[in-house]
């Protein structure tokens, strides 16, 4: 029997902490979309997924008036779309279909407009790949992510230059919005197959027909369990971080599982990622400086940042019989108030952050850069943030944004995607690095030091 | 199903009468209730009730509870207890 107190922590998880589902996405494929005429393809494409999304957004407000719990974004995710088009070559027009179907159907993101190319890219994934920038400025709601690197597959130099010029181009051709194209597009090293969260997800290669993947939040919940512990040892943290993420963590799985059998779907994972909202009390930032920072950025953040980090997956996999994604804790600049604060006052730098890559998911996201930062100086961030991910046998991503026209002050992207002060880059440059081209080898795994 | 009504909100007369005579109307039994006063203002209480498969939905319910929830000036929720078992039972 539930006791009162049970009932009423779960109730304050919700009303005063934030807690709520961040994500349910249908993961669908479109391998069996695929015809050499474009036309017939983008066709395909909004058949398939009109069919099995129509019922998304009503099967998530059943779910959400039931428990109780709010489920905040209702999402879709295809099968990498550079493999899709690529013999017909209509990615456009997949891209339009997508995006319509995503406005027919309620979803406010499709993911998906993805290529794989961490080896070696074909013609047809480099054409697809110039495709992005137009694609993200006439669509509204398309996400796009390129994988550019991995642990066995090493580097591609080529890919990350070309990434470069297109996080620029991107960023030029949607200047009017302050270049909010490229809050769309993530680069990879080491991409996952099963993340629910945009903009990077995508339904890898090996993944089922139509599977639900769910991402939960609740950065609020762990700072309020923290501030019960305040002057506890280090022991005491890491235990009740984990005791709350198996709490949040079961609420995932009840509501996924019960998606999945609704839509007809396979359930296929929780991402246990701590995901962070602009709003006050639902921030990351706020969770590290309660561990003992006086501000997000200062020298400790890193070690605190992997113990949550590594404290969240302990008690998240447990409570979940499938746990993917890129489950940890999230350290989106422009979504997170205490990161935003931080970096006002001076404290936090595009180096900290960096370092802070290093232990936890993702990487340098929803960052505003100066609009005068040249393509080989973003493809030398992209190659720093990769080489992290790869020599460390983890994800990691960039998702910056060189604000056309502006090179200080702030900028407003609205919503979820919150606003971001521009950070300055470092001075000095890689340009005959980044112009070298090829691929850094894959890393040795003996003789770690 | 099973689900548990909390009400949440300053204490006055009338709040277990009015919550409970809403349920009868719409035949719903209530197997547990227990209530607290904190701070001498701060009223909680919780319920917990089952309703027939032939019943109405928890959203029907909720919407129904919502006119006494406006005319006693608290908070009413309905949830299905699934969520409670999940998040607090291995």
């Amino acid at each position: 029997m539930l006791n009162c107190k049970e009932i009423i922590q779960t109730i304050r998880m919700i009303k005063d902490q934030h807690l709520d589902i961040r994500t349910i996405t249908l993961h669908v494929s479109l391998f069996d979309c695929i015809s050499d005429d474009p036309d017939r393809t983008a066709l395909n494409v909004a058949r398939k997924l009109a069919d099995k999304a129509g019922n998304l957004k009503a099967t998530a407000d059943k779910i959400q008036s039931k428990y109780g719990i709010p489920i905040v974004n209702k999402r879709l995710s295809v099968s990498p779309v550079s493999l899709i088009g690529a013999a017909s070559g209509g990615y456009r027009q997949i891209a339009l279909a997508m995006d319509e179907v995503a406005k027919k159907v309620g979803v406010d993101f499709i993911g998906g407009y993805t290529a794989l190319v961490q080896k070696s890219m074909t013609k047809e994934e480099r054409d697809f790949i110039l495709t992005i920038p137009e694609v993200l400025a006439c669509t509204d709601r398309v996400c796009a992510s390129v994988n550019v690197g991995s642990t066995r597959a090493g580097i591609n130099m080529d890919a990350v230059a070309l990434m470069g010029e297109v996080v620029k181009e991107t960023a030029r051709l949607t200047a009017d919005l302050d270049s909010i194209g490229c809050a769309k597009l993530v680069v990879f090293a080491n991409a996952v197959e099963d993340n629910p969260f945009m903009a990077g997800s995508f339904n890898g290669v090996s993944e089922g027909d139509c599977v639900v993947n769910v991402g939960i939040s609740g950065p609020g919940v762990v700072k309020a369990a923290l501030e019960q512990i305040r002057g506890e040892s280090c022991d005491v943290l890491s235990e009740t971080i984990k005791d709350t993420a198996f709490k949040i963590t079961r609420m995932g799985e009840l509501v996924g599982r019960e998606a999945a059998a609704e839509l007809g779907a396979e359930f296929g994972i929780v991402d246990l990622s701590l995901a962070p909202t602009p709003v006050r009390n639902d921030s990351v930032g706020e969770v590290l400086e309660e561990m003992g920072l006086s501000v997000v950025g200062a020298h400790g953040t890193t070690a605190c940042l992997a113990m949550l980090n590594d404290a969240v997956k302990k008690g998240g996999t447990m409570a979940s019989s499938h746990v993917g994604g890129l489950s940890g804790a999230f350290i989106p600049v422009s979504e997170d108030i205490g990161m935003i604060e931080a970096v006002r006052a001076g404290a936090l730098s595009l180096e900290k952050l960096e370092a802070m890559t290093s232990v936890c998911s993702v990487g340098l996201d929803m960052i505003a850069i100066p609009g005068s930062t040249s393509a080989a100086t973003v493809s030398a961030i992209i190659a720093d943030e990769a080489a992290i991910g790869v020599i460390n046998n983890k994800t990691t991503a960039v998702r910056v944004i060189p604000v056309w026209g502006k090179n200080s002050g702030d900028v407003e992207f609205g919503g979820l995607l919150g606003h971001a002060p521009i950070m300055p880059v470092g001075k000095g440059n890689a340009d005959a690095f980044i112009a070298r081209g090829g691929r850094i080898p894959a890393p040795i795994h003996s003789y770690k030091n | 199903m099973k689900a548990i009504v909390s009400v949440i909100g300053r204490d006055r007369t009338g709040i277990i009468a009015k919550v409970a005579y809403k349920l009868y109307e719409m035949d719903i039994n209530i197997e547990d209730i227990s209530q607290t006063v904190m701070q001498d203002t701060y009223f909680t209480m919780i319920m917990m009730i089952s309703v027939r498969d032939d019943g109405p939905a928890i959203g029907e319910i909720n919407a129904a509870l919502q006119s006494v929830a406006a005319e006693l000036g608290v908070e009413i929720r309905v949830q299905h207890e699934d969520i409670f078992n999940s998040m607090h039972r291995i």
